[in-house]
């Protein structure tokens, strides 16, 4: 086992998706992220790799578009405003079948926004990252240790898959650092018989695309691709559940805003509360599963979120109207405290009669 | 302050002072010692006016969030980073100060004050430009932190291969920080 090492979330990022096998890497600077870029363009060329620091976000994601069809393990790597201009690349990307990672290391938005760590491209990158009937596996990692393991994993779901992949991350993810344990070195890919890669006439000629001009074809394919979108629901939600199996006050939140929301359900359970935490890892697919198996003792449910409640709704279609579902959280690069979660447990959990 | 306490830090100064550096040295010393902790810098628009800051967490729990608020310890060498930071330091806290750079350090009287002229003892004993690392060892003489050998082997973990040569002077200056 690699030894534990002290890093920024922004370079296990990327020192993870090289032990990954990814080798071509196509980014334009943005804070809070540039950490990724720039220690891609110290590694990759000794990995035998390609850094490219495009002329813009929307190059970028086509050289990534471009890398992912001769069958490559690509990533590229923005922020909130960059991700926006990347996303008619993601779409073709989905509209392709083609296996990618983007990393979105979020700050305040909307527009120019801040500079500070947000999660205000919640609802952007669960449901419409994209134009078209289409869906980005999506993966809130909260400590240093889980950017570099969902960056290594991420590959692999998206060439199972054959989809796009996002690491939706945030400002303090990004910058601060935590010991972590980095993965084992892999330069074995799967084997890709769509890429349109040379074969000398050994077969017919491979095509990636995304225009089909036939309604029943693009049909046929949206339907073949929900197919996979359900296996993906059925097989890849991933949660953390922390003191939640007696909880009456469930406390919902993920990444970074997870980290106070843990910390508030702990002082909860010492002032007698019984609250609890679930904290989705994949924000698409939504972890229900999670939630279903809260409903017996939840008398309400909190969201917690660096936004205005974009998660609540997805808690709420979980939920299915048996318990009530309240928001907190702040926007703009606010960090909520412990104390201000803490504050509303107990404010809910007299409410509730708990 | 045991090797165990949780301890909740921020350290400020002037850019090019080497506070995240000081910063990233206390916290491998934790990781060194199997502890959870975290380190978090400042990357707002305080930083372009020429402050860096940032907040190291020791603890035994996992660590929620990193940006630290009320610090048990603070490490000023600045004046603007004492100003800003003092009053936020819980009571029965504790600061360590640059009393080369730092003039006023204001009416509290609920925490320990280990007021020091780490800057001028850096340049008398050829370690100009080692201050922050100097503080670290004052702080260490004043806690205990952690364990005296992992400091020294965070020297040699976070001192980068191409300033290898800079380790030695780098525990010359943990070592005066410690005797001061």
């Amino acid at each position: 086992m690699s030894e534990k090492v002290l890093m920024k979330g922004n370079e296990a990022l990327a020192e993870s998706a090289l032990r990954a096998g990814c080798r071509f890497f196509f980014g334009y600077p943005i804070t809070p992220q540039t950490e990724l870029a720039a220690y891609m363009s110290k590694r990759m060329p000794k990995e035998g790799g390609t850094f490219l620091q495009a002329e813009s976000e929307i190059a970028a994601i086509n050289m990534v578009y471009g890398a992912a069809s001769a069958g490559a393990r690509v990533m590229t790597s923005s922020s909130s405003p960059g991700i926006s201009l990347k996303s008619e690349g993601i779409s073709y990307m989905a509209g392709a079948d083609l296996p990618g990672v983007i990393i979105n290391v979020q700050r305040g938005g909307p527009g120019l926004g801040g500079i500070q760590p947000s999660q205000a491209d919640y609802l952007q990158a669960t449901r419409a990252l994209g134009h078209g009937d289409s869906h980005v596996v999506v993966y809130a990692p909260s400590t240093v240790q889980e950017m570099a393991d969902y960056a290594y994993s991420a590959f692999d779901v998206a060439d199972k898959y054959r989809t796009p992949v996002m690491i939706l991350a945030d400002g303090m993810l990004g910058q601060m650092m935590e010991p972590v344990v980095l993965p084992e070195p892999k330069d074995t890919a799967p084997e890709k018989p769509w890429a349109t890669v040379g074969h000398a006439h050994a077969r017919a000629h491979n095509v990636v695309n995304s225009l089909f001009l036939v309604a029943d074809k693009l049909e046929q394919k949206i339907q073949e691709r929900f197919v996979r979108y359900e296996a993906i629901q059925r097989d890849e939600q991933r949660f953390e559940a922390f003191m939640a199996d007696d909880a009456e006050i469930v406390v919902l939140a993920f990444g970074a805003s997870a980290r106070i929301a843990r910390s508030a359900v702990a002082s909860a359970r010492e002032a007698g509360i019984k609250a609890g935490l679930i904290r989705p890892i994949t924000l698409w697919p939504f972890p229900t599963s999670a939630i279903e198996g809260t409903i017996p003792t939840a008398k309400a449910y909190l969201s917690v979120e660096m936004n205005m409640g974009q998660m609540v709704n997805d808690i709420r279609l979980a939920v299915l109207g048996r318990a009530p579902v309240e928001f907190f959280g702040h926007t703009g690069g606010v960090i909520p405290t412990p104390q201000e979660v803490l504050v509303k447990i107990k404010e809910m959990h007299r409410k509730a009669g708990a | 302050m045991a090797p165990t306490t949780k301890r909740d830090i921020i350290l400020a100064g002037f850019g090019g002072q080497g506070i995240l550096f000081a910063g990233k040295l206390i916290a491998y010393a934790g990781l060194l010692e199997g502890r959870e902790v975290s380190w978090l810098p400042s990357y707002g628009p305080e930083m372009r006016g020429g402050t860096a800051n940032c907040s190291v967490c020791l603890a035994d729990e996992p660590i929620g969030s990193p940006l630290v608020l009320a610090p048990h310890v603070l490490v000023a060498l600045n004046q603007p980073s004492f100003d800003k930071f003092a009053h936020d330091i819980v009571p029965g806290g504790l600061a360590v100060v640059d009393s080369s750079l730092v003039r006023q350090t204001g009416e509290r009287t609920d925490i320990a004050l280990h007021a020091f002229p780490a800057t001028k003892l850096a340049e008398e004993a050829g370690l100009k430009g080692l201050a922050n690392v100097v503080s670290v060892g004052k702080l260490f003489a004043e806690t205990g932190f952690c364990r005296e050998e992992s400091l020294f082997v965070a020297v040699e973990k976070c001192v980068s291969a191409a300033k290898a040569a800079l380790i030695e002077d780098n525990k010359k200056a943990l070592k005066l920080g410690m005797g001061s």
